[in-house]
């Protein structure tokens, strides 16, 4: 039996064995409810399903479909007494479950499908199912074994206390992101461009600002953060100024390398051109160097985020995200810290995105991207 | 024949070129003399290290002489190209990837300053002359090797120098491809007429192509032997059959054998 047959398989007789076993503490199969009539159902309907013969798009959604329900089912059974003493029995049926959903998401990833919107649409479906079944389980495990918060909250206690501190964490992330990280990343990446420019130009200044900068990145940030702070205040600028210096390095060597990417051939042409100084720049070295640039802007976006965060737990005001993670670990509060990880990732994530998304629209050209038309 | 009333497109005389390298001298080019007079189409031919590329970058200045006298339609190869005397096609077609072909023709129309509308006019009209009407919207790497250097030809031609140096512009294609072009090439210098300097070491192509061929040798890059071709300007591709088609290619290859030094 191949592997395609025994996931579907698996799912319904998983779910169906699980009803013969207790879900654990004070929590029952069938209590008369609405949703242990689903519980019960979705065996059922799954064995069913292992034997319908529609395209594998339809396949895949039914799969999915049916495995939301059953994730609901099972987060009823948690608030009606399995949390913390989960048994057999819903373990078993969380692995069916687990078995349903991979098979349809395999199923919806391999399906193909003729309209292009609609692919569009499995193509942003099936890594945001993912991400959704990544959070399911840990809420599963960290509810159904009594994982105590301190060690791991479930996804749900983070998410209310973010929804609960919404004012606190947008306060924080103005002063942390919106404050620190920008204008450290734009002054530090945007100097160092300069820097690179000057340096490609004036062949003495390479051989001493790169060792140089070489060595202001190598400063170990629990150094300079707190001299950072002694400059210019405990406020933002301080952050800003070590997010200059992290970004500032890498931002600094990709460009000059970009520089010098153009050919023997394309700088002759230019030359057979009696193009000067400025317009080869312009019109050949700097799309050359884009590539090189990008990839120093994409490193930046997460270098600058953990840096400004890092830089606050050496002196602050009473705002800003390292700020709280640093005093909310003291106080046990690990939901806090967790809801505080949360915002940086998905700052951070977003930061890189919209610069990859910039990189793709002007570096088109470049073999990574190119497509035949 | 040239506009600006100069008979001489290219006049080189005791020109010689060393490299100073780790291992000693490298004489590149040495006591070498021509005359291009404006119209010709001359090929440079011989084995790989004669010269004849660098003999070509000389007259662009895009290398220096150390020693002998060169003007390029009357004056220094510095001003010539200054004064955009030549368009350069080299051995890949070094078109710039982020631009369409339209404004990778129009890429020295833009440094030199002209206006968008112009510029495009321009491009199309060259587009058009090389027979790549219609993928002016296309980039570089969505079109055959071949079309990418007809592309870059129209880029070399746009700026109407009155020379045009080609640098084996067709020694990475095949040879189908090869012929087809060298065929456009003709009747492109017999509507334009312009001088063109063409560096090759395929014999055919250098006989086909050419009013004179100059046969160089190596280890030091000298001329062996400057031979006019008595073919007609109006040259079909079975013009390759024909004796004195024949004759010609029999004189190159004794020229080429007399340098080459099989002591090595």
């Amino acid at each position: 039996m191949t592997a395609g047959r025994l996931l579907p398989l698996l799912a319904g007789l998983f779910t169906l064995v699980a009803l013969a076993f207790s879900p654990g503490g004070e929590a029952r199969w069938f209590d008369g409810g609405a949703g242990s009539l689903l519980l019960a159902l979705v065996p059922v309907f799954l064995l069913l399903a292992f034997w319908q013969r529609g395209s594998k798009a339809w396949r895949g959604l039914v799969y999915v479909i049916v495995g939301g329900i059953a994730v609901f089912g099972l987060l009823n059974l948690l608030q009606a007494g399995a949390a913390g003493a989960a048994g057999l029995g819903f373990w078993l049926y969380g692995l069916g479950v687990w078995a349903a959903v991979w098979h349809g998401v395999d199923c919806l990833s391999k399906a193909e499908i003729a309209s292009a919107g609609w692919r569009r649409g499995r193509d942003l479906l099936v890594p945001t199912l993912f991400g959704i079944w990544l959070l399911v389980v840990w809420e599963l495990l960290c509810r159904g074994f009594g994982i105590p918060q301190v060690l791991l909250p479930a996804p749900s206690v983070i998410g209310e206390r973010i929804g609960n501190s919404s004012a606190m964490l947008w306060a924080d992330f103005q002063q942390t992101f919106l404050k620190a990280v920008l204008v450290g990343y734009a002054i530090g990446c945007g100097s160092a461009f300069l820097t690179a420019i000057l340096v490609d130009r004036v062949p003495f200044l390479r051989r001493g600002l790169l060792p140089m900068g070489n060595v202001i990145s190598a400063l170990p940030i629990v150094g300079t953060a707190p001299i950072m702070v002694m400059w210019f205040g405990f406020d933002w600028p301080s952050k800003a100024a070590v997010v200059v210096i992290m970004t500032f390095f890498p931002m600094l060597v990709n460009t000059v390398m970009g520089l010098s990417a153009s050919g023997h051939l394309e700088r002759d042409l230019m030359r057979s051109y009696a193009a000067g100084y400025w317009q080869t720049l312009i019109k050949l070295r700097l799309p050359m160097a884009l590539p090189f640039i990008f990839n120093a802007l994409k490193i930046n976006s997460t270098l600058a985020l953990i840096g400004a965060i890092v830089a606050e737990f050496f002196g602050t005001p009473i705002v800003g995200m390292g700020f709280r993670i640093s005093t909310e670990v003291g106080r046990m509060n690990l939901d806090t810290v967790w809801a505080e990880i949360a915002v940086a990732a998905v700052a951070g994530s977003a930061f890189y995105g919209l610069v990859a998304l910039i990189e793709r629209g002007l570096t088109s050209w470049h073999p990574s991207y190119r497509q035949r038309s | 024949m040239a506009r600006n009333g100069v008979e001489r497109a290219v006049d080189v005389r005791d020109l010689s070129l060393t490299f100073q390298t780790a291992d000693g001298p490298v004489y590149a080019l040495s006591q070498v003399n021509l005359e291009v007079k404006a119209g010709d189409f001359v090929s440079f031919i011989g084995p790989s290290g004669c010269g004849k590329t660098t003999l070509m970058r000389v007259i662009a200045d895009l290398e220096q002489p150390t020693g002998g006298n060169i003007t390029v339609n009357g004056v220094s190869p510095q001003e010539a190209r200054l004064a955009r005397a030549y368009g350069y096609v080299f051995q890949a077609p070094a078109l710039y990837p982020w631009r369409s072909i339209e404004r990778n023709v129009a890429l020295p129309l833009e440094i030199m300053g002209l206006g968008r509308e112009e510029r495009r006019e321009r491009a199309r009209k060259y587009l058009e002359l090389v027979n790549l009407t219609g993928f002016d919207k296309k980039y570089p790497w969505q079109l055959s090797g071949g079309m990418q250097q007809r592309a870059s030809i129209a880029r070399a031609l746009c700026f109407d120098p009155d020379l045009l140096l080609m640098d084996e512009p067709f020694g990475a294609l095949d040879e189908i491809v090869r012929d087809h072009l060298n065929e456009q090439l003709l009747q492109l210098w017999d509507k334009t007429g312009k001088t063109v300097v063409f560096v090759t070491h395929s014999i055919p192509e250098a006989v086909f192509l050419s009013t004179h061929i100059v046969v160089m040798s190596p280890r030091p890059g000298r001329i062996i032997d400057i031979i006019e071709s008595p073919l007609p300007r109006e040259r079909p591709l079975d013009i390759r059959e024909s004796p004195e088609f024949l004759e010609v290619a029999q004189r190159v290859r004794e020229g080429l054998r007399a340098g080459h030094s099989y002591d090595e």
